[in-house]
């Protein structure tokens, strides 16, 4: 499966280069706080800040870079319940199915995933956030009506602890 | 000069006169903003914690960009994030990339006997390519993400933490994204 990733990778993606992966580097901690913070990293990267700018864009173009933003992190805002719930479909619907789920406000992230077998029968994975369990279990609630008849089984893994977290981090 | 008074009070809607109006730029997603958390923010800086979850500005001055669609000052743009940043209310200005764009990632889990949790957490977040570790209510109770340039080296990392703990990893890789990533509303 990590084989069929890669190569709906290439077939989708403009492949990033070097220059590229340098700017990711330097950026996935966050741009400077000064009046001209591309400026500040073209220098950092000896690049012309035109370039800088423009590789940004295209790298927005193609998906590489989401979106650019002031990230809060929602655990400090209050936003501490956050339930991955994990729900077993059938293959065939799966994608219909995890759009429509995806395109819930409360959900934060909904992935298809590989199944293991026996140990995990899960292929639908959901990020539900709220500021308590009970928002949380509401929007699961939602979701599994949601579904309907075409939901074999779900789950849902509370969070206890966050004991790691960083932004993506790609090793130089 | 349209936030300075506009200390945050409970359940009071953020909405303020011309130039202030951000509706236009909310994501899809996005309602009235409402602030309902027990914290004490101004009115400018639930604005830059809301609306700015996408779309920052990608031009020389953004800062500057940013004080002008809201009509403050471009020092007291940089001074309240400095000061969310300091607090730990936003984690950093800047891109958001997509997994598995930008190099390799999975998501994994292991079963761990509740006593070993510590040991075992403190292995896993000794990898520089794990970037998210929970501890999560079931049998499989450690989730990490692990980031790293290519597929080889996530196999890699895989093995090595099954080995440095004895314990079998379940290995769930993204099979497709079904979401527009857009940030998401804090006040609704």
């Amino acid at each position: 499966m990590q084989q069929q990733d890669i190569s709906m990778e290439q077939q989708d993606n403009r492949p990033i280069d070097e220059v590229d992966r340098r700017i990711i580097l330097a950026t996935q901690a966050g741009l400077p706080l000064a009046e001209q913070p591309y400026d500040v990293l073209a220098r950092q990267l000896d690049l012309a800040v035109e370039e800088l700018m423009e590789r940004l864009r295209a790298m927005q173009q193609s998906g590489v870079i989401r979106r650019i933003a002031a990230v809060p992190n929602h655990y400090a805002l209050g936003y501490r319940a956050n339930g991955m719930s994990v729900w077993n479909v059938p293959d065939e619907i799966v994608g219909e199915l995890g759009a429509r789920v995806g395109a819930l406000e409360f959900v934060s992230h909904c992935y298809q995933r590989p199944r293991h077998l026996p140990l995990w029968p899960y292929n639908l994975f959901a990020m539900v956030h709220g500021k308590t369990q009970d928002a949380v279990e509401q929007g699961v609630e939602q979701i599994a009506l949601l579904l309907g008849e075409y939901c074999r089984g779900h789950e849902v893994l509370y969070s206890k602890r966050i004991l790691k977290k960083t932004g993506l981090r790609i090793t130089g | 000069m349209l936030l300075k008074n506009q200390a945050a009070s409970f359940s009071v809607r953020v909405r303020t006169g011309r130039g202030y109006n951000m509706t236009n730029r909310l994501p899809k997603t996005g309602k009235l903003s409402v602030l309902d958390i027990p914290l004490s923010l101004s009115a400018l800086e639930k604005c830059l914690l809301n609306e700015y979850q996408r779309g920052f500005p990608l031009c020389e001055q953004p800062y500057a960009e940013i004080a002008r669609q809201l009509e403050v000052s471009e020092a007291e743009v940089l001074a309240t994030l400095a000061s969310l940043q300091q607090r730990g209310l936003i984690s950093r200005v800047g891109p958001v990339f997509a997994p598995r764009r930008a190099g390799s990632s999975t998501l994994a889990a292991l079963a761990v006997p509740e006593q070993d949790l510590e040991a075992v957490a403190a292995i896993v977040n000794g990898f520089a390519e794990v970037n998210h570790n929970y501890q999560r209510e079931h049998a499989w109770n450690l989730w990490f993400v692990v980031t790293a340039p290519d597929d080889a080296r996530i196999r890699e990392v895989l093995g090595e933490v099954e080995v440095a703990t004895g314990l079998a990893v379940l290995d769930l890789p993204l099979e497709r994204s079904f979401y527009i990533d857009l940030g998401f509303p804090l006040w609704c």
